[in-house]
C-alpha cells in the first residue's frame, strides 16, 4: 500500500465529514420544504443568527449595543456576566422558536397560496433582513464560539496509523468533525423517531403529504408551520454551533447555506436520507476533485464543483436521487 | 380630470398599438427624454465644481447601467419565468469580453466592443440556459448558481482572461466615441452619462418591442404554464433559449459598461460576486416582475436608497458607516418581504393603480 492510497482515503474521510456538515444545513431546508412547500433560502442565515445569538448570550453581550450607543451616546458593551454553555444553548433555542412564531405570524400567513417562487424570493428577503438584524444586534465582527467541543486533529488516530506506509504520517482527522458526525447521526435519528412515533410528527407528515387533506381532518396548518420552523431553527442552531466552532462565527457561515443547495438538489428536496447522502457525495466529490484535478487547473475548485456536479446530475435526473417523481399536469 | 383618454381618437392601427396610447403619457415620456438627453447633460457640462462627477458616479451611471441589467434579467425572470441567480457571472462575462476585445483590437470602436461583449455573453447565457429545458423552478435557480460561481472562478484563475497582469485586475484603456472619450480616467462625466443613456434607451426600446411582439408572448406563455404552452405549439427549446440569449445579451452590455465606463478597473470576485446577482433580483422584484418600466424604476430605487440612507444616517446623524450598512440590509430585506406580501408586481403595479385612480379623479367611480 502506498502513502498516496492512504492519503486518498484520508481525503475521502474528511470529505465525508464535511459532507455531514453540509447535510446539517440541508436538513433544515428539507424539513421546511416538506411541511410547507417553502424553499427557505434563509436557512443558512438562520444558522448564522443562531450561532451569533449563542455567542452573544454566552459572553453576556448587550443586544443592539452599537445601535443604542450611537443613538443615545451611551457606552454599553457587556453585561459583565457569562452564561453557562448549556443554558445559553437553551436560550438561543428559545430565541429561534420565537423567531419561528414571528415568521409564521408576519410572513407566511400572508403569503399562503402564492407561487412557490414568490415564497422563495420572500425568504431571500428574510435572509437579508436577518443578516442585517443579526449584525445590528450582536455586532458584525468575527466571533469565537467555544462550546467545549475538542478541537484540532485526533492525536490517537494519527499516532496509531502513522507508519502504515512509506512516508505516511497517519490520518489527520479533526476531532470536531467526528463530533459533528456523531451529533448529526443523533439529530437525524431523533428527527426520524419524532416524525414516525409522535402525534405531532404524524401530523407533520400528513401536512407534507397533502395539506388540504390534513386541514380537513383538523390539523392546524399554522401550528404545524410554527413547529416546523422551530425544528428548522433547532437544526440551524446545531449547524451554527458546528460551523461556528470550526471556523468562527462570521458572515461566510451564511454562504454555507448556498453549498447546501446542490446537496439538496442531489438528494432531492423532499427526502431526509437524501440530504445526508447528497451531502456526503458533495463532500467527498469536491475534496477528491480538489485533491486530484485541482492542482492542474488552478485550485479553489471547491467554490463551484458542487454546483456543476448538481447541474450535470440534474440534467439526467431532475428530481434528485431520492426525490419524489415530478408529475406535471396541465 | 386631466389624465384621461377621452377625446384621444385613434384613426390608424399604428396609433392603436403604440406604446403610450394616452396623450398625456406620450407627452410625459417626451419630457422625460428631453430632460434626460438635453437638460441633465447641460447641467453636467455647466457644473464646474465636483458636483458633476459626484452625481454621475454615485447616481447616474450606476442607475443607467443597473437599469440595463435589470431589463435583461426581467426578460428572463419576469417575462419567461426562469429564475436566475447567475446574473453576476454573466455581467463578469460582459466585462471580461470587453477587456479582451479592447486589448486585442485597439482600433475597434467602443460601441462595437460593448455590443460584441453582449453577444458573447448571450452565447454563454444560452449555454448555461440549456439545462433549463430539463430543470425547472428552484432547481434551475440553483443550477444558475453554477454559472455564477464557475464563471467568477474562471476569470480569477485563468490568467489569459486578465492578460497575465500581476494583480489579477483588469483595467479599461481609454476609448472614444465620436471624438469624445467615454472610458478611462480622463473621460468627462457628461460623455459617460450620454453613452450609457443612449444604450439604456436602445435596450429599453428593443426590450419593450420584443416583449409585446410574438416572441414576448411566447415567453409569457412559457412563464404562465410551460406544458400548456408546449401543447398549443410554443417551442420550449427556442423560447427558453431565446429568453436566456436576449437576457444575457443585455446583462452582458451592462457588465461591459459597468467595467469600461463606470468602474474602469475591476476585480472579478468583488465586482461581480453573488451579491450583485441578488441586488439585480431585488431590483426587478421591487420594480415589478414583467415590466420594462418596473426594471428601470427598481434600478433607480436600489441605487438611490443606499445613497439616501448614507446621507441621512452617516452625514446627518453621524452614525458609523457599518451600522448604516447593516440597517440597509434590514431595510432591503423588509422591503422585499413587504412588497411580495402587499404588491407582488412591485412599483410598476403601484404606478398602474395610480394611473387608474387618476383617470377617474376627482370622482370615485
Amino acid at each position: 500500500m502506498s502513502a498516496n492510497f492512504f492519503y486518498t482515503i484520508e481525503v475521502i474521510a474528511n470529505g465525508l465529514m464535511t459532507g455531514v456538515m453540509y447535510s446539517l444545513v440541508a436538513l433544515g431546508f428539507v424539513l421546511i420544504f416538506k411541511a410547507s412547500g417553502v424553499f427557505n433560502y434563509a436557512q443558512g442565515v438562520m444558522a448564522l443568527f443562531a450561532a451569533m445569538t449563542l455567542v452573544g448570550i454566552q459572553t453576556g453581550q448587550v443586544p443592539f449595543a452599537h445601535l443604542i450607543n450611537v443613538i443615545f451616546g451611551t457606552h454599553l458593551d457587556k453585561f459583565g456576566w457569562e452564561v453557562p454553555t448549556f443554558i445559553a444553548i437553551l436560550i438561543a433555542l428559545a430565541v429561534m422558536i420565537g423567531f419561528a412564531f414571528l415568521v409564521e405570524r408576519y410572513i407566511l400567513k400572508h403569503l399562503v397560496n402564492q407561487d412557490p417562487i414568490i415564497l422563495f424570493m420572500a425568504t431571500i428577503g428574510l435572509a437579508y433582513f436577518m443578516e442585517g438584524f443579526g449584525d445590528l444586534m450582536w455586532g458584525s465582527e468575527i466571533k469565537k464560539l467555544d462550546v467545549g467541543l475538542p478541537q484540532g486533529g485526533n492525536v490517537w488516530l494519527e499516532n496509531a496509523t502513522a507508519g502504515w506506509a512509506e512516508g505516511f504520517y497517519g490520518f489527520y482527522i479533526d476531532n470536531l468533525d467526528m463530533w459533528a458526525t456523531a451529533i448529526a447521526i443523533v439529530l437525524v435519528a431523533g428527527l426520524i423517531v419524532f416524525s414516525n412515533y409522535t402525534k405531532t410528527g404524524r401530523a407533520l407528515r400528513a401536512v407534507a403529504d397533502d395539506n388540504q387533506a390534513a386541514l380537513s381532518v383538523g390539523i392546524s396548518l399554522r401550528k404545524i408551520w410554527v413547529i416546523v420552523w422551530s425544528l428548522a431553527g433547532l437544526v440551524a442552531l446545531v449547524a451554527g454551533i458546528m460551523w461556528g466552532a470550526k471556523s468562527g462565527v462570521q458572515f461566510s457561515l451564511s454562504l454555507i447555506a448556498l453549498k447546501a443547495l446542490p446537496v439538496l438538489m442531489l438528494g432531492g428536496f423532499t427526502s431526509i436520507p437524501g440530504a445526508i447522502v447528497g451531502g456526503m457525495i458533495i463532500g467527498v466529490g469536491e475534496k477528491l476533485f480538489e485533491f486530484t484535478v485541482g492542482p492542474y487547473i488552478g485550485g479553489a475548485t471547491e467554490n463551484w464543483f458542487a454546483y456543476v456536479l448538481a447541474l450535470i446530475f440534474l440534467v439526467f435526473r431532475p428530481q434528485g436521487l431520492f426525490g419524489e417523481k415530478i408529475i406535471e399536469r396541465v | 380630470m386631466f389624465y384621461r383618454e377621452s377625446g384621444d381618437f385613434k384613426t390608424t392601427y399604428a396609433k392603436d398599438t403604440q406604446t403610450f396610447p394616452i396623450k398625456l403619457d406620450r407627452v410625459g415620456y417626451y419630457i422625460i427624454l428631453a430632460v434626460a438627453f438635453i437638460a441633465i447633460p447641460l447641467l453636467l457640462i455647466t457644473d464646474t465644481g465636483g458636483g458633476a462627477s459626484y452625481w454621475t458616479n454615485a447616481i447616474f451611471l450606476p442607475f443607467l447601467i443597473w437599469a440595463i441589467a435589470a431589463i435583461g434579467l426581467n426578460i428572463l425572470v419576469g417575462y419567461c419565468g426562469q429564475l436566475s441567480l447567475g446574473s453576476g457571472g454573466f455581467m463578469a462575462v460582459g466585462a471580461y469580453a470587453s477587456y479582451k476585445l479592447m486589448t486585442s483590437f485597439p482600433d475597434l470602436n467602443i460601441l462595437f466592443v460593448v455590443i460584441l461583449s453582449g453577444a458573447i455573453t448571450a452565447g454563454v447565457g444560452i449555454l448555461f440556459g440549456l439545462p433549463s429545458l430539463r430543470i425547472k423552478g428552484f432547481y434551475l435557480a440553483v443550477a444558475t448558481l453554477a454559472a455564477q460561481f464557475f464563471l467568477v472562478w474562471l476569470f480569477n484563475k485563468v490568467p489569459w482572461f486578465y492578460n497575465y497582469s500581476a494583480s489579477g485586475q483588469i483595467s479599461a484603456p481609454t476609448r472614444s466615441f465620436f471624438g469624445f472619450e467615454v472610458t478611462g480616467a480622463t473621460a468627462s462625466a457628461e460623455a459617460k452619462y450620454l453613452f450609457c443613456l443612449v444604450l439604456l434607451f436602445c435596450v429599453a426600446w428593443v426590450a419593450r418591442n420584443l416583449t409585446r411582439g410574438r416572441i414576448g408572448r411566447s415567453w409569457m406563455a412559457i412563464r404562465d404554464m410551460d406544458i400548456a404552452a408546449e401543447i398549443i405549439g410554443v417551442a420550449p427549446l427556442k423560447t427558453k433559449l431565446s429568453a436566456f440569449g436576449v437576457s444575457s445579451f443585455f446583462i452582458g452590455i451592462a457588465g461591459s459598461l459597468f467595467f469600461t465606463v463606470y468602474l474602469g478597473a475591476v476585480e472579478v470576485g468583488e465586482a461581480f460576486g453573488i451579491q450583485k446577482s441578488f441586488l439585480l433580483l431585488f431590483m426587478i422584484i421591487i420594480g415589478g416582475l414583467g415590466s420594462i418600466f418596473g426594471s428601470i424604476i427598481g434600478a433607480a430605487f436600489m441605487v438611490l436608497m443606499p445613497v439616501l440612507l448614507k446621507i441621512i444616517l452617516v452625514d446627518q446623524l453621524n452614525w458609523a458607516t457599518d451600522i448604516a450598512a447593516h440597517f440597509q440590509f434590514v431595510i432591503v430585506g423588509a422591503l422585499i418581504i413587504i412588497f411580495l406580501i402587499l404588491e407582488p408586481h412591485g412599483l410598476a403595479q403601484l404606478w398602474r393603480l395610480l394611473k387608474e385612480k387618476l383617470r377617474l379623479w376627482p370622482f370615485p367611480h
